[in-house]
């Protein structure tokens, strides 16, 4: 029986290159940002690359990167650390956050706004020229090294009046901008991603951008890279692409029985 | 047992109830029904005495005949298309509507086989938006073509005996016509290029078959599986597909960079033969409707453009583009870019001296629709407009400014706001007189209507908003509760052990989380909402009232309407002291049309309501038909910038601005008034009171 590797956080090193297309600068401003030890945000919509952004980034500092998807219940010694008890002695163990400072990794909360307010703050200090690290259970302060980077994400789409992110933390970042690529790089990006052939790829984008014009007509979001690329598997994979479409995209979009169709007979009509 | 029917004299009240006179013949008709079938015809003519009572009359007339040859649901299907046309263009063209009767009756019987167009417009729609290119509207009509604007078809189709393929047959005359629109079919004059010719019809003829067989291959190009499907169509009905027929030189229109100009010279060359047939999905080319709306589409456009770049050189350069000399004057260009997105496969980008500058969405629509027309930004699109157009709405707002202290202006009452003007970019102090009015309550079916008319939805809203209300939440580390916190209990431990105090906050407990949320609907009462805007409107409210009583958040709906700034009126719906009682109910049912719509005044209004109150979250939703606009000036980018102004004090304040709109333009606008992620638009009015809870719903979780 195999059983997975086990690895500490800060020993997740990423060895191989991820595959990733820059837009625009993207690649020179984190570089300089991190230089600089100015935290980033990365803001898009989702399945655009923001993640896989970060593990390249991380891959190019080569520093281990330690990601956490943020919840609504995420406190904040979930982040810095807390005791556990183990043979009658108490033993203090670091939250993925103070790892990260710890051993100066690359520490990225994603979807930063579903976590809540009173636990956003706690990297406030971080995030400004002071960049230190309290923890108030163990009376101590940690200081990060020039090493350490935090990064965050969020949708800025996301139509929530009680998720947005508070003008105290978002000014303390340099924003980075994400959207989908333009059609020839996606294209580039999903053949690079499946081995699909190039005329697959490009009628998959051309169906994006179909489901893009949809948005706000019935549509929340177009499909993203990443769905695409989901679709682009499965075809791979010996399904037909109206069905790859169908499941991988159509049905990831929306609910509605009439948009469904109208989706569908969008992938029909290209395939 | 069932009550007595009617008699003349009580039918003849109810109808005096309602202002509808009708004839004794009629009326006597009337009573030989049973109870259930009177009040449901005399619910048609209320109904329709409730638009004009004109048209009331008008039905009354026709109803003894309609009763013969239809349904009750025809009758009510008639009725709606009589409405809608009445909205439309007036009693006469709803006249002619329910003159239609024995073909609406016909058509009812149709549907029995065939696909009626309603039945697929909430598919096909989405996907024509979904192909490309400039929105395209999708209506019925007798004949079936396009003005490049708006796709008519027809009503019904049962050409096939299978429902599939009568849907297909939809599906593949929508991608025709629009890829005549798309592939560029109508860049050219076609009269013009005609005038030539002595037989104008057959020269036509050739121009739709020759085009036909070129869009044909474009769409085997680009939608290689609706070619599939034409083709198989015309299997199907036996039809030889055109590309197959022997047309001289068909295989210019084959090839990949055929353009319009290729037909042209084809028609040319084979004008004294005999035009080949066209197959039933390639519809019919209306060459006068198209002239008609693209021209005036050009002009627009074209001003609209003009105006555009003298914004973005103002916005650079700071100055305004009439006081800049001749060697001050910056350059536009428009370089095209490879884009394969685009029927040439390239746009174009705009550059100022050389330097490439983003324009705003707007007008990236606007390019692109240029270019869909033209096929290029032609040279004299680059000027900015001068002496033109883009001063004209600068001049009348001067106007009164003396007047502003003399007249009704300062009566009691009423409350004075500012106002944006952008171009002076000053607040103008007072500008504004805003008075808080009441609507009387009525007290008609209307509620009881559409309460049973959304039964089920009810029952669903209810459900989803009590969960919504009902959230559980654990709440940790709380001194007392129904289960222990292991890691809090884990924590406490380690704190005693490492000598520190004993917490006494171990335990988990269940609370509902309070929603802290106040709202404000403030609905559009403008004249433009005449009709099924203003019932969808209501019924909206009425749905959303069940949906917040479940829910408890605390709300107030206000509609608001005026003519100019001396006469801005808010009316109180329900303010959040008032119950949801009969006489809110009884408000909420006399909504009615008014005047014009000064929206920035009515945000500050509320605004300022707002201040009074406390809650933790504040949501200001606007639900209107159409851009801001009024007398005096306020109208194209006054009223918006005035608008954006006052949303972005409402900003400062902490209330979260959100509009619902059903005006199909609003893409243009509404990003700049409200921020990319704080509108919704709804395509269609009868969608507004399914969607408005569930966009409330969906905004506020």
């Amino acid at each position: 029986m195999s059983s997975g590797k086990v690895l500490k956080p800060e020993e997740c090193f990423i060895k191989n290159e991820p595959y990733y297309e820059p837009v625009n600068e993207e690649i020179d401003v984190f570089i300089a940002a991190y230089k600089q030890l100015i935290p980033v945000l990365l803001k898009g919509p989702t399945g655009c690359g923001k993640t896989r952004f970060m593990e390249h980034m991380a891959w190019r500092l080569k520093k281990p990167l330690i990601t956490v998807s943020c919840h609504d219940d995420l406190t904040a010694s979930d982040l810095v650390g807390r005791f556990l008890i183990s043979g009658g002695e108490t033993q203090w163990i670091d939250g993925p956050l103070a790892r990260s400072v710890r051993h100066g990794a690359i520490c990225y909360l994603d979807e930063i706004v579903e976590a809540r307010k009173d636990t956003t703050v706690v990297i406030h200090p971080l995030a400004d020229d002071r960049r230190v690290l309290p923890m108030e259970k163990i009376g101590e302060v940690i200081e990060a090294t020039a090493d350490f980077c935090l990064a965050i994400s969020y949708n800025p789409g996301y139509q929530s009046v009680l998720k947005d992110l508070k003008q105290s933390t978002r000014q303390r970042f340099v924003a980075l901008e994400f959207d989908y690529p333009a059609a020839e790089l996606e294209s580039k990006i999903i053949q690079n991603e499946t081995d699909i052939d190039a005329s697959m790829a490009d009628r998959l984008v051309k169906f994006a951008h179909m489901t893009r014009n949809l948005k706000g007509s019935g549509l929340e979001e177009g499909a993203s890279t990443r769905l695409l690329v989901h679709a682009a598997k499965l075809i791979n994979a010996n399904i037909s692409p109206v069905t790859a479409c169908h499941t991988a995209i159509a049905q990831a979009l929306s609910d509605d029985p009439e948009m469904l169709s109208a989706v569908n007979e969008l992938s029909s009509s290209l395939f | 047992m069932s009550l007595p029917p009617f008699t003349f004299v009580e039918i003849e009240e109810r109808l005096e109830d309602m202002f509808v006179e009708l004839d004794e013949d009629i009326i006597t008709k009337l009573t030989k029904f049973d109870i259930q079938m009177q009040d449901n015809l005399l619910g048609l003519i209320e109904k329709a005495a409730s638009t004009s009572s004109g048209l009331a009359f008008q039905l009354g007339k026709r109803l003894p005949r309609a009763i013969e040859l239809m349904e009750l649901e025809t009758l009510e299907l008639w009725l709606n298309q009589a409405i809608d046309a009445f909205d439309n263009k007036g009693l006469y063209s709803a006249v002619e509507k329910l003159n239609e009767l024995e073909s609406v009756a016909t058509f009812a019987r149709q549907k029995l086989t065939g696909i009626p167009f309603e039945d697929i417009c909430g598919i096909l729609e989405p996907f024509v938006v979904g192909l490309n290119g400039r929105k395209l509207n999708i209506e019925t009509g007798p004949q079936w073509y396009t003005d490049t604007e708006t796709l008519y078809l027809p009503s019904m189709l049962n050409y096939f005996p299978e429902k599939q393929d009568n849907f297909i047959l939809y599906k593949c005359m929508a991608v025709h016509l629009w890829a005549q629109t798309w592939f560029g079919t109508w860049r050219i004059d076609l009269q013009k290029s005609i005038k030539n010719f002595t037989n104008k019809d057959r020269a036509i003829q050739w121009f739709h078959a020759l085009e036909s067989i070129r869009l044909d291959a474009c769409v085997k190009k680009e939608l290689p599986g609706v070619y599939r499907e034409m083709h198989r169509l015309c299997k199907l009905a036996d039809i030889t597909p055109l590309s197959e027929t022997r047309v001289p030189d068909i295989e210019i229109l084959l090839s990949a960079d055929s353009s319009v100009d290729d037909s042209l010279k084809i028609l040319q060359k084979n004008y004294h033969l005999d035009p080949p047939s066209t197959s039933h999905y390639h519809c019919c080319i209306n060459p006068e409707a198209v002239e008609n709306t693209r021209n005036a589409r050009l002009i627009k456009e074209k001003d609209l453009f003009r105006k555009a770049i003298a914004h973005i050189i103002e916005e650079k350069t700071g100055t305004e583009t009439e006081q800049l000399s001749e060697e001050e004057k910056l350059s536009i260009d428009a370089m095209p870019v490879v884009d394969p997105d685009m029927p040439d496969g390239f746009s174009y980008q705009l550059q100022l001296d050389g330097d490439p500058v983003e324009p705003p969405d707007g007008v990236k629509s606007l390019m692109n629709s240029i270019i869909q027309d033209i096929g290029l930004i032609p040279d004299d699109y680059l000027v900015a407009a001068g002496d033109g157009g883009y001063k004209i709405t600068e001049e009348d707002n001067t106007q009164d400014n003396k007047n502003v202290w003399s007249g009704t202006y300062h009566e009691e009452g009423a409350f004075l706001h500012k106002e944006w003007d952008y171009r002076q970019q000053r607040y103008k102090k007072n500008w504004c007189a805003v008075r808080e009015l009441e609507i009387t309550p009525i007290h008609n079916r209307f509620i009881e209507k559409t309460l049973e008319k959304y039964s089920g939805l009810v029952k669903n809203l209810r459900r989803t908003f009590e969960v919504l209300r009902g959230e559980d939440r654990i709440f940790k580390k709380q001194p007392y509760g129904d289960d222990i916190d292991i890691d809090a209990l884990v924590e406490t431990l380690a704190d005693v052990k490492s000598g520190m105090e004993m917490s006494e906050r171990i335990f988990t407990k269940m609370h509902k989380e309070e929603r802290n949320i106040a709202v404000i609907f403030m609905v559009d009462m403008s004249g433009s909402t005449k009709g099924w805007i203003n019932e969808a409107e209501r019924e909206s409210l009425i749905l959303l009232c069940e949906a917040l009583e479940t829910l408890g958040d605390r709300y107030a709906i206000y509609g608001f309407s005026g003519t100019t700034r001396k006469r801005c009126e808010v009316f109180r719906i329900k303010s959040f002291d008032d119950q949801y009682d009969n006489k809110t109910k009884g408000r909420i049912c006399n909504i009615q049309p008014q005047e014009y719509t000064r929206l920035g005044v009515f945000i500050r209004h509320f605004t300022e309501i707002f201040n009074n109150i406390d809650a933790k979250t504040k949501l200001l939703i606007t639900l209107s038909d159409g851009k801001p606009e009024d007398y005096d000036g306020y109208r194209g980018e006054y009223g918006i910038e005035d608008t954006r102004a006052a949303l972005q004090e409402a900003q400062r304040e902490g209330i979260h601005p959100f509009c619902i709109t059903i005006d199909n333009e609003a893409r243009d606008y509404l990003p700049h008034m409200y921020g990319a992620a704080n509108y919704i638009v709804l395509d269609e009015v009868n969608k507004l009171p399914l969607k408005v809870a569930d966009i409330y719903r969906r905004i506020t979780s």
